[in-house]
């Protein structure tokens, strides 16, 4: 076996182990923490497909302030093992339905990717690589940038008009 | 040339002259993790006895001469004295997370190294993301940070933790966007092509105000980072007793230290880096001569030295400005450093893009 | 070296840390007390569980970050683009930035940055 196979066998059982445990996990702060591990996971198999960049993001972005700020919620409520509300038993199996319809989709999704192993696309090199993908987002995708700068304001103002309602 | 690019170089076509490739590369990576550790425990004895020292120097005393000429091994007395002080855990802590948050710390710390150039072609992985990596990477800190805090059950350690959490992620905002600035000048991610472009100047001389306002908000924002006063208030003595790492004690304590005087090192290596061109030995323009004499001197001295530099002014800023209270630092972040950092970026894609630089 | 330095480094730092806390354990004669494993809280005895319910200012600080830390992820690739770019690229940066700001001037106006 190719080191890059070990590397990706290993990163792949890493990351089902991690969202099992995350899933499983009594305590929040465990899960979180989990989470963490998968999101380091997929970033590792980002980087053995050459994406650098996306590795990184999802570094920063999910790894980085995302679980920070999961903490600091679990933190701030004080969500410890046992004051966790116990969910109600029709909301269990409703999730049982959710997961296994999403499960299906998946695995009907992933039933054609012998197919398309066999016709692997090639798009070079660097696609992944940031400059590649900083000329083609301002000259190209000029529109769609600017107008998520509109979605950040509106989730601006959502985070304040949320964080001021108490007083 | 006796330089350290030589050394490695030697090293590897030796290896590969007598090994079979696989066992050089193997071999290799031996080397290179004994090497970090080496630098690691270098780097924790060299910086305690300067700050110990730079502060008996500001403040008109001997500081440590007992240990050693001059007292240059206490700090080695000192790591001797907390490897045989018992590495406790508290009765009520959360035993796992409390044991596992140093090495996340040390991890962290220690990932910071690799696309740190330390002299010319001597650098662990020139990727070409080098300078976003550093961000990402030292992002995670935090998470070492939190989980201590929260795993110790400790109201200090928590409170502390939460502090510093809350300081972190408010302060990469500001150092991002400085950062940004020379990216934006050099156009390039790579760190070995930022330094390559400060080769007639250091970006500090070349590119005006803007840059220099982007470098004192760098300083800022890192000495900010890595928890040091005058934003030390997570481990406020006074009123935390200790911040985060108040049950930590004995070997675990000392990684935590470690790691934090690594980290400080590790900042001030990306700012010389960026700002001060690196390796990269004083040029001026076409001046071939000056030039010629300041490339004598060897790149790793240039590094090593810049970067002590910026270490001994964050140490003074020690010594210098109070503490903050947590209001006012989210104060000087969020209404101040932010929008100047952004207005300042702007300033500084002008200059870049009209090539108003030297 | 590459990619694989990233190994070394992690398996340098587990192993620096595992070292040197197990020969930390050899060296040290470890005793046990009730009194030792409490929480120390400056000698009185603790009162009340630690984990205890923030502020929520922290919460609002942290959701803000995370919006700003995305829109720094944006002008990674256009920092490094920006000079090829030309003048397009300040035009755009100072469109992204000023919608941005708005949302700034909005925060602060309401007094979310203000710490409480």
């Amino acid at each position: 076996m190719e080191i890059t196979q070990i590397l990706f066998w290993f990163l792949s059982v890493l990351a089902v182990f991690g969202a099992l445990m995350m899933v499983t996990s009594k305590n929040p702060v465990y899960s979180v923490l989990w989470l963490i591990v998968v999101f380091f996971a997929i970033s590792g198999h980002y980087i053995l497909l050459n994406a650098q960049f996306l590795a990184i993001v999802n570094i920063i972005v999910y790894a980085g302030a995302i679980m920070v700020l999961f903490l600091f919620v679990i933190m701030l409520m004080n969500l410890n093992a046992e004051t966790e509300p116990q969910k109600n038993k029709w909301l269990k199996i409703a999730g049982v339905v959710a997961g296994c319809s999403l499960m299906l989709v998946f695995v009907a999704a992933l039933r054609q990717s012998d197919e398309l192993l066999k016709a692997p696309v090639s798009m070079g090199g660097e696609t992944g690589l940031i400059k590649t993908l900083g000329k083609t987002l301002f000259t190209d995708y000029v529109l769609p940038f600017e107008i998520s700068s509109v979605l950040f304001l509106s989730a601006m103002v959502g985070a304040v008009v949320i964080g001021k309602k108490g007083d | 040339m006796w330089s350290l690019s030589n050394i490695a170089a030697n090293i590897d076509q030796w290896l590969n002259a007598n090994m079979s490739p696989t066992w050089a590369l193997i071999v290799e990576m031996v080397i290179a993790g004994v090497a970090v550790i080496g630098l690691f425990a270098a780097l924790g004895l060299v910086l305690v006895i300067m700050e110990r020292k730079v502060s008996a120097w500001i403040q008109i005393r001997l500081g440590p001469n007992r240990v050693g000429p001059k007292g240059m091994l206490q700090s080695l007395a000192d790591t001797l004295k907390l490897l045989v002080k018992e590495g406790m855990t508290p009765g009520g802590a959360d035993k796992l997370l409390f044991n596992v948050a140093p090495f996340v710390a040390m991890i962290v710390a220690m990932l910071l190294l690799a696309p740190i150039a330390f002299a010319k072609d001597f650098q662990l992985w020139d990727l070409n993301i080098g300078v976003l990596y550093i961000s990402a990477v030292s992002s995670i800190s935090v998470i070492s940070i939190l989980m201590a805090g929260w795993a110790s059950n400790n109201k200090y350690s928590l409170l502390g933790a939460m502090r510093s959490g809350a300081q972190i992620v408010s302060y990469e905002l500001s150092a991002g966007l400085a950062v940004l600035a020379i990216v934006v000048l050099t156009g390039s991610l790579r760190i070995s092509d930022i330094i390559q472009a400060q080769e007639n100047g250091w970006w500090l001389f070349k590119g005006h105000i803007p840059v220099i306002i982007a470098f004192i908000i760098f300083i800022i924002a890192v000495t900010a980072e890595t928890n040091r006063a005058p934003f030390d208030l997570a481990e406020a003595e006074s009123e935390l007793t200790a911040g985060f790492h108040t049950e930590y004690s004995g070997m675990k304590f000392a990684l935590f230290f470690l790691a934090e005087y690594v980290n400080v090192f590790i900042v001030c290596a990306i700012g010389a880096t960026l700002f001060l061109g690196g390796w990269m030995p004083f040029h001026i323009g076409n001046w071939h001569a000056f030039n010629g004499v300041m490339d004598w001197i060897p790149s790793s001295v240039w590094f090593f030295g810049k970067t002590f530099f910026l270490i001994f002014v964050i140490m003074w800023f020690r010594w210098t400005f109070p503490r903050l209270r947590i209001d006012q630092l989210l104060n000087l972040e969020w209404k101040y450093l932010l929008p100047i950092s952004m207005f300042n970026l702007l300033l500084v894609t002008l200059i870049a893009i009209m090539g108003w630089h030297f | 070296m590459g990619a694989a330095s990233l190994i070394v480094l992690i398996l340098a730092a587990i192993a620096f840390s595992a070292g040197a806390i197990l020969i930390a354990k050899v060296v040290t004669k470890a005793t046990k007390n009730k009194q030792k494993a409490e929480p120390y809280e400056s000698g009185i005895p603790t009162r009340g569980p630690s984990w205890v319910q923030f502020n929520v200012g922290y919460y609002l600080f942290a959701l803000l970050f995370l919006i700003f830390d995305v829109e720094l992820i944006f002008l990674y690739p256009w920092a490094v683009a920006a000079k090829k770019v030309g003048l397009l690229a300040l035009v755009e940066i100072i469109i992204f930035f000023f919608i941005l700001f708005m949302g700034f001037l909005y925060a602060h106006k309401k007094g979310a940055l203000k710490w409480k």
